[in-house]
């Protein structure tokens, strides 16, 4: 014994795993350089905008009757400068009113709640949803083209529908049904549909020997389940998490439209936009407003991945 | 001797697949004994990985019984009965190779140091002791092999289960852990059903080598191997030698020379 291990020990000679703080150091290298190459796409985006305002066509350019390059005038295309300045402005012209850059942040907070309380929400449905569709053939042959259509739905046709809906449901005035209920349940019903998929994928990853070898261990569904089939799924689980996320806040800020629902950054961009003549700024530091939103949902949902991964999959129970 | 291990009668195997029906095993009649070391050779696809997951209740027989210590096939997997290694190693890539190691244990119940022990105790005894912590992609094939059968020991089993364990491993380390296995079988008294391609391999382990016919796999012949040893001396011994030849000539179909060996023809 001792001398078979002896042998196996010269043998392996292999390295084993980078220690962990080697493997952290090269992830924030990574995310670093990832962030940097992003600024750049930015930055180089800001620099076509600022030449095409002073070098493009101020008429724009119209083929047979149709505009497909815009107007380079002040009012079309405000410039960076402009833009950021607007964000300093009052609101209103009353003393003491927020700064269209205050009102932007908390419409972009507002809406980033709901799409939050709509990811969570649909996610945890869209889990639901997979496991349900994963235990029975029949289920799974019955809902799968419903998921896949429901991507389909138009929100902005449903949202008012949903809003209507809602509203007319009989529940006790301390829990009546407000109208960022109706934003939280479309982004919700939205998130669903990605997590439904990926996690189902991903909890019939496991192939034939893996189950056999759960099998041979007599465990039970639920062992199968926990330590079997969601381990599989966590790959397919985090793109589909961060999809959902993307269609939470998109689902949020066209439901917030559709439904005329106050303090997010949707309902926002359509007043900044009604004002667009007066400071056309506006609408712009709106929008910046929502790709803020953008990226911190992304940046959150990034922050979730590794919880994930490093929870769910990793070494736990070591030594 | 006391209720056989194993005991398969009038085994019948049918698979239905879309490109028509495949007839795997076909009147399978196989006993083996507590404590006793059978291997299981014969052609690529005769269906020897069926008949080892017929006796672990991992496929049910289109026909005939399988009594896995005296109980089902199907009681007995409940029981954790048996250990398995099949021809993939099958390893859970997300977890160390102690914690594939440890996953019989942690099903059942066992406590976490007491976990930990038996794994990195079963790590050392496949030699993998330094490699505890690192994860399966991480190993060539033959040391994942070696991870799948620490995991099937884990449990100490009354009955081992393998489906051509050493397949990947080189020539050397394949008689070491042939050893090896013989060890733990003098140890525990475990039963062992090996399935595998070498002859030499079948014929050094084995107390019976059980060939099997080409697809449908049939019983064809069952050759008892009687060595003074199992060290390395009994790989040139005369009766290593006349039981690799009466396994040869079994997978070749012919009929063995009267009375030059212990066997039976069936
Ligand atoms: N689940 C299954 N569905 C359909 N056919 C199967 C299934 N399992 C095995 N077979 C078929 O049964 C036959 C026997 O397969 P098996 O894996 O038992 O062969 P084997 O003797 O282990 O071969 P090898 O030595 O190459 O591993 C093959 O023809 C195979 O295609
Ligand atoms: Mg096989």
């Amino acid at each position: 014994m001792s001398e078979l291990l002896a042998t196996q020990l010269a043998q392996s000679a292999a390295p084993a795993a980078a220690p962990a703080g080697a493997r952290a150091g090269a992830r924030l290298a990574l995310g670093l350089r990832r962030t940097a190459t992003a600024l750049v796409g930015v930055a180089a985006l800001l620099v076509v905008w600022e030449l095409y305002r002073a070098f493009g066509p101020v008429q724009g350019v119209e083929v047979g009757g149709q505009r497909v390059l815009p107007r380079a005038d002040p009012r079309s295309m405000p410039g960076v400068g402009e833009v950021l300045a607007t964000l300093g402005e009052p609101e209103v012209a009353v003393p003491g009113a927020r700064t269209v850059g205050v009102a932007v942040l908390d419409a972009a907070a507002g809406t980033l709640r709901m799409a939050a309380g709509g990811w969570l929400l649909g996610s945890a449905a869209g889990l639901l949803l997979a496991i349900a569709m994963q235990r029975s053939r029949l289920l799974e042959r019955g809902l799968l083209p419903h998921v896949v259509l429901s991507q389909t739905v138009p929100v902005i046709a449903v949202a008012p529908l949903v809003a209507g809906w809602g509203g007319r449901l009989a529940l006790t005035p301390t829990l009546a049904w407000q109208p960022w209920t109706s934003v939280v349940v479309i982004s919700a019903f939205l998130a669903s549909c990605p997590v439904a998929l990926g996690a189902l994928r991903g909890l019939q990853a496991p192939g034939g020997a893996e189950q056999e070898l759960f099998a041979s261990l007599a465990a039970t569904r639920r062992q199968t389940l926990l330590r079997l089939r969601f381990p599989a799924a966590v790959p397919f689980l985090v793109p589909a998490l961060r999809l959902a996320a993307a269609q939470a806040v998109v689902g949020s800020i066209v439901a917030e439209i559709s439904t005329g629902t106050r303090g997010g950054i949707g309902r926002l961009v359509l007043e900044y936009a009604q004002q667009a003549t007066s400071s056309p700024g506006r609408l712009y530091a709106a929008i910046l407003g929502a790709a803020l939103l953008g990226l911190l949902a992304a940046a959150l949902v990034s922050l979730l991945d590794v919880l994930l991964l490093r929870g769910g999959r990793g070494p736990g129970g070591n030594p | 001797m006391s209720t056989p291990a194993v005991q398969v009668v009038g085994l019948d195997q049918r698979f239905t697949t879309a490109s028509g029906e495949v007839h795997a095993l076909s009147g399978v009649d196989l006993t083996v004994d507590a404590g006793a070391f059978v291997s299981l050779i014969g052609p690529s696809g005769c269906g020897k990985s069926t008949l080892l997951r017929c006796i672990g209740d991992l496929v049910t027989p289109s026909a005939g019984t399988v009594l896995v210590g005296g109980v089902s096939a199907h009681e007995a997997r409940l029981a954790h009965h048996y250990g398995i290694a099949f021809q993939s190693a099958g390893l859970l890539e997300w977890r160390t190779v102690q914690r594939n190691v440890e996953l019989p244990l942690e099903l059942h119940g066992v406590g976490r140091r007491e976990r930990a022990e038996r794994a990195r105790h079963l790590l050392d005894l496949v030699g993998l002791g330094d490699f505890a912590g690192a994860r399966p992609g991480q190993l060539s094939g033959g040391m994942q092999q070696r991870v799948a059968i620490a995991r099937a020991l884990a449990e100490e089993p009354p009955l081992l289960l393998m489906d051509e364990p050493f397949g990947a491993l080189d020539e050397m380390t394949r008689e070491r852990m042939q050893a090896e296995l013989l060890a733990i079988r003098e140890r525990t008294g475990t039963t062992v059903v090996l399935v595998t391609h070498s002859i030499a391999e079948a014929v050094f382990c084995s107390t019976q080598v059980v060939v099997l016919s080409p697809r449908p796999g049939r019983v064809v012949r069952v050759v008892d191997v009687e060595l003074p040893t199992r060290d390395e001396d009994a790989r040139e011994h005369p009766a290593f030698f006349a039981a690799i030849t009466a396994v040869r000539e079994a997978l070749r179909g012919r009929t063995p020379l009267a009375g030059a060996l212990h066997g039976e023809d069936r």
